[in-house]
């Protein structure tokens, strides 16, 4: 089976606070530390997982800058195939339409049976998957928590809906899927790991070789544009306690016993 | 001529959800101008009933009636859509489940703008409407502007607009089964697989003692159950604590996980995503510990305690214990 996914560079939630800048343009990224995002590592250990059992090759892309070379070398150390960059100064600015019109031009340039995404990245907007689906028109499965190979012509997909239920489809090939957390374990990458694939060339392409319309990506072709960052005011929010250790536990305790928080 | 906004109505066992109520709310907020249409789809007695309730809500209903919908596949009724919506209309759809299944692929086929997880709209100019979103979990908040003038899919977050009682539409019912068509399914489901029940059923819990990624490691969980011993409660988590397989899924709240009652609620290390706090109903009395001091979780808590909890936890845990 040859399995493409699709993985993004990301700051790191678990090692970040994430705070607008000074003027609104942005999040603050001095400092921040970037890692790859949460549900695409779930993805790319899927894959792997796949491969292992029914054979074939698992092809990691991504679509950024120079920097996300070392994300898509750090799935590669994972035991991903191969790599692929796909850079260009025209695909910045790209809104989830632009970022699945590149990603389906890259599909196109190769031959693929299953292509995995992320349920989601920082931006929780959960869209590149099934636009990407909608524009191979090939069928789409999202939030998957559970995949079992039925043959190379249909796969068991489990969903994550309500309540902890998972709702089984069976889906042609080839298909796209978003894959949820939890999943598999994903495995610890060593620095072993990520020495042995050091050297290991990434190709790049550019808009021209995908043959990528400039002006259908990029700010210029997205309809999707942020304006700004900023932190809503919501309510009152909590009443925030303050004091020493022994000052707050003596207050909190107070609290949870008239609220009945102690039995 | 003015915009046509569609509202897909979700439902099960021929009740409309919720959400069905906060779409009409949504649209009006989008452009009070509209003209606002429900689009049901489904079979027989069920989505008959269903339509009932949503003519209650909406002037117009387009029902789509399909036996291959009496499970909702989104694979099935994405090119049925696609066929009934007219080009240039706004399609809202719930940021769910199945709206996320359904939604991004029906943009492409509608060749209309994708616009995700809106939690509020803020107007228009022109062609391109104003919307508030989040990202990063709710940290932070972005607006974005969406050039709707080809038209638009966009996901509501359930909860973000708030219902009102009492419309009384008393819409009628337009049967678009024969111009939806049919698809061939290239997804089939099979059945739902109920999520198993835990040792402890966190539903019926009084005091939970809710602890999330600020554990950080599995062995600090004894703190965690330490405190919930201590104050007579029960332990629940977030998300990251499941897949990481520290306590079992019977245990997470959230949309995803159960949805829990209680009548306090501690959340320890625990940011406060919208999905785990879509979990949390009865407004129980909430205290949220977290070490940071902007975490989302200390907007809907009553109670805030901005420390480490794996330092906090355990000091908590030893003054109850002494004041009993």
């Amino acid at each position: 089976m040859e399995i493409l996914v699709c993985v993004k560079r990301v700051p790191d939630t678990a090692e970040n606070e994430i705070e607008v800048n000074r003027d609104g343009t942005d999040i603050d990224r001095d400092d921040l530390v970037y890692s790859v995002n949460e549900w695409d590592n779930y993805a790319v250990e899927e894959a792997i997982q796949i491969r292992d059992k029914v054979g074939g090759n698992v092809t990691v892309v991504s679509i950024g800058e120079d920097d996300s070379e070392e994300v898509v070398r750090r799935e590669m150390a994972m035991g991903a195939d191969n790599g692929l960059l796909l850079s260009d100064g025209a695909f910045k600015g790209s809104d989830g339409r632009g970022l699945a019109t590149i990603l389906k031009a890259a599909v196109e340039k190769g031959k693929y049976d299953l292509i995995l995404t992320g349920a989601q990245a920082d931006d929780g907007a959960g869209q590149v998957g099934g636009m990407l689906a909608a524009m191979l028109d090939w069928p789409y499965a999202s939030l998957v928590n559970l995949v079992e190979i039925l043959g190379d012509k249909k796969i068991k997909v489990g969903r994550e809906i309500a309540g902890g239920n998972q709702e089984m489809n069976e889906i042609d090939l080839p298909c796209v899927l978003s894959i949820q957390t939890g999943i598999n374990e994903p495995r610890y990458v060593g620095i072993r790991g990520i020495r042995k694939v050091a050297s290991v060339e990434i190709p790049v392409k550019g808009a021209a070789d995908l043959g990528v319309a400039a002006d259908a990506v990029g700010q210029g072709g997205a309809k999707v544009n942020r304006l700004d960052y900023f932190v809503p005011e919501l309510g009152e929010g909590a009443e925030m306690l303050e004091g020493s250790t022994d000052e707050i536990i003596e207050k909190l305790v107070e609290i949870l016993k008239a609220k009945g928080g102690i039995k | 001529m003015a915009r046509q906004i569609f509202a897909y109505i979700l439902h099960k066992g021929g009740v409309a959800d919720d959400s069905a109520q906060e779409l009409s709310i949504a649209a009006r907020k989008l452009d009070p101008e509209a003209t606002v249409t429900a689009v049901v789809g489904g079979a027989g007695e069920q989505l008959a009933k269903v339509c009932e309730q949503a003519a209650a809500i909406y002037p117009e209903v387009w029902k789509i009636d399909n036996e291959a919908l009496a499970y909702i596949n989104a694979e099935v009724i994405r090119p049925m859509l696609a066929r009934i919506i007219p080009a240039g209309a706004v399609t809202l759809v719930p940021h769910e489940h199945f709206g996320m299944d359904l939604a991004p692929g029906l943009s492409i086929k509608l060749n209309a703008a994708y616009l995700p997880d809106v939690v509020g709209f803020e107007g228009l100019e022109g062609g391109r409407l104003n919307a508030v979103r989040e990202e990063f979990s709710g940290q932070v908040s972005t607006h974005v502007s969406c050039d709707i003038s080809a038209g638009a899919v966009i996901t509501v977050r359930p909860g973000a607009f708030q219902p009102q009682e009492g419309q009384g539409a008393g819409g009628r019912v337009v049967d678009k089964s024969g111009e939806a068509g049919t698809a061939a399914p290239r997804r089939r489901y099979l059945e739902t697989v109920v999520a198993e029940v835990g040792d402890v059923d966190i539903t019926k819990s009084e005091i939970l003692v809710s602890v999330g990624r600020g554990i950080e490691d599995q062995d600090n969980l004894e703190i965690i159950l330490e405190l919930a011993k201590a104050v007579g409660g029960d332990v629940s988590c977030s998300r990251p604590i499941v897949d990481a397989k520290w306590l079992e899924k019977a245990r997470q709240v959230g949309t995803s996980g159960q949805t829990v009652k209680p009548k306090v609620y501690m959340a320890l290390g625990i940011s406060g995503s919208f999905q785990h706090l879509g979990g949390i109903k009865g407004a129980p009395f909430m205290v949220a510990v977290n070490k940071n001091p902007k975490a989302p979780i200390f907007q809907v808590a009553d109670v805030g305690v901005v420390a480490d909890i794996l330092e906090f936890v355990p000091e908590l845990t030893e003054k109850i214990n002494e004041s009993k």
